[in-house]
């Protein structure tokens, strides 16, 4: 059971690193006990990680854990954080995030969601497009391309997962490259779109080694229970 | 100023500060945010080389003397730009404020300039504030940290709101011209976050004679930042913590960064910041007069970085900003070359639909 939990919490996403908290060491602890209450601690790199999206890997992860069968109860905790007490309340009684911090917030979280979602499908066509721009493949032959037609990587997987969320097209036909709008990027776009993508993916991912070292010195010497 | 091969380059630490995070300063009730703020920093902080680290105790408040050591007399900084953070929802006196750094400064009128700050939600008193600080310490410039909490409940600011612009507008008419703002990562900020670009997109169209230096480079949002600054001539990116965070502990992602801002923003709007105390300076001068783009495959796509160029960003940017006076042999042939940033050309021959991408 306690595998299946932890694969539970593999498909919680930080939004902003879109990557699993399971890879990036954010979950301290896991543990079920006999009668099917799945206690988990979760920790961030830092005392003063924005509270939006703290609270939505914390929701993520109690939506996620309370859906694994044999799951009876799930206990999400965020520790050590500045907002802790309110968002660890806030998600066991779901209150959602306005409410949970009621006169502070004034928008609920998915449209944040979606804009990082967004910034995920930009920089993941530069993962699948990168080592095709390297090969030599030109702006013409880029513009053409699909899906379907792209080498499969686990790159590609994940954007049609992230495009499938933000309801982009993701089937086999549609264009490896599109904008924001899902529209076909032309091949005359094609060397600013991508050079765009590039530096998209740049920040995501220099921002993920950032957090990860920072975690890392935080918690210098307790590793997670991964 | 710094040598090096024979070559002279002079420093304008243009973000730095002389901070108070010790205990007597946490306000009651709020110590637990107040530890957790310099908690944070401290995290940074051991992204330096590991001969550079200082103990926490040292690094929640350095004497005068520890700070002028640091700065001139090891960091060969010639002339250090103070920005002011208030934070007195949990420090009592204020983290590193007008006054502390001001206090410096008329001991040392030579090596300081004091940046001030405003806050649109402080209202007709916040303006007549202004106006006193800019009187009395001559300010040329002000930091700007629009996620900061406020006592009236309020967790953010936009430069765009109504109250902003009245403040710039008062700027203006004081000459003060340079305005920092910190859009960095992501700390603290609630709905209005920080992390949003789009305020400063808007103003710095709105307010041409006025130059906005966006702190951090917008890092991680950096895509957001480029794309903005490129088209926008009066938006600089502040290398603080663009190079103290990633020239040591990631410098992949440094390497990137870099080639990033030369070929988006370009190297005569790129200004050089310790942020002291975050890091001492020395390092960071010393590492960035010796790096170089590597030569790897993987940054083939970006420039490699000229002398003149790290005069620029080490000092001459900054003293361009602020009219300070550099010594003739610390400057660059004259007239120097006009260099554009590549990216500009790439945005101008894309069809406009590209600009969606």
């Amino acid at each position: 059971m306690r595998a299946a939990v932890w694969q539970a919490l593999g498909t919680v996403l930080d939004p902003e690193l879109d990557e699993p908290i399971t890879d990036l060491d954010f979950v301290a602890s896991c543990t079920v006990s006999g009668d099917g209450v799945a206690a988990v601690r979760l920790r961030l790199p830092t005392f003063f990680c924005a509270p939006n999206f703290s609270f939505l890997m914390v929701a993520d992860a109690y939506d996620a854990v309370s859906a694994v069968e044999g799951v009876t109860r799930a206990e999400i905790v965020l520790e050590d954080h500045h907002a802790s007490a309110e968002i660890n309340r806030g998600v066991a009684a779901h209150a959602g995030f306005v409410a949970t911090f009621a006169g502070e917030a004034d928008a609920e979280l998915e449209e944040l969601r979606r804009y990082f979602l967004e910034k995920a499908v930009v920089a993941g066509q530069d993962r699948v497009a990168r080592p095709l721009v390297d090969a030599g493949i030109g702006p013409d032959e880029l513009a053409e391309l699909t899906l379907g037609s792209s080498p499969d990587s686990p790159e590609l997987a994940r954007l049609r997962e992230r495009r499938t969320a933000l309801g982009l097209p993701a089937d086999d036909g549609a264009p490896l490259l599109i904008h924001p709008d899902g529209s076909r990027v032309s091949s005359a776009q094609v060397p600013l779109h991508l050079r765009r993508a590039r530096l998209t993916r740049l920040g995501i991912e220099a921002n993920g080694e950032l957090c990860k070292s920072l975690l890392k010195t935080r918690y210098a010497d307790t590793a997670g229970t991964g | 100023m710094y040598e090096k091969n024979g070559e002279k380059y002079f420093i304008v630490d243009s973000h730095m500060h002389f901070w108070d995070a010790s205990r007597e300063n946490w306000v009651q009730g709020r110590e637990n945010l107040a530890k957790g703020w310099i908690d944070c920093f401290y995290g940074y902080h051991t992204l330096a080389p590991p001969e550079t680290h200082w103990t926490w105790e040292h690094y929640l408040k350095v004497s005068e003397d520890d700070l002028m050591k640091d700065v001139f007399e090891e960091g060969y900084v010639d002339k250090a730009i103070f920005q002011s953070t208030y934070l007195k929802y949990w420090y009592k006196n204020g983290f590193n404020t007008v006054e502390q750094n001001g206090a410096l400064l008329e001991k040392h009128p030579d090596k300081f300039i004091v940046n001030g700050r405003w806050d649109p939600r402080d209202g007709e008193a916040g303006l007549r504030q202004l106006e006193q600080d800019a009187a009395r310490w001559n300010l040329k410039g002000v930091k700007l940290y629009t996620a900061e909490w406020h006592e009236n409940g309020s967790r953010g600011f936009k430069l765009t709101d109504k109250e902003s612009y009245t403040f710039l507008e008062k700027c203006r008419e004081l000459g003060i011209t340079n305005i920092h703002a910190h859009k960095g990562p992501t700390i603290w900020p609630l709905d209005k976050d920080a992390f949003g670009l789009e305020d400063i997109d808007q103003t710095a169209t709105d307010f041409p004679d006025l130059n906005f230096i966006i702190e951090h480079a917008g890092i991680p949002r950096i895509d957001d930042f480029a794309y903005m600054a490129v088209q926008e001539p009066n938006v600089y990116a502040g290398l603080s913590v663009v190079i103290g965070a990633h020239m040591h502990a990631r410098p992949k992602s440094f390497a990137k960064f870099m080639g990033e801002l030369l070929f988006w923003v370009g190297e005569d709007r790129l200004t050089f910041g310790s942020d002291y105390n975050i890091w001492t300076p020395k390092w960071q001068i010393e590492g960035f007069v010796d790096w170089q783009m590597p030569d790897d495959e993987a940054f083939t796509d970006y420039s490699k970085l000229t002398t003149a160029t790290k005069k620029k960003i080490l000092g001459l940017n900054a003293a361009k900003l602020y009219g300070i006076e550099v010594p003739q042999e610390c400057r660059l042939p004259e007239p120097p070359p006009i260099p554009t940033q590549p990216g500009e050309q790439l945005v101008t021959e894309e069809s406009p639909a590209g600009a969606q991408a």
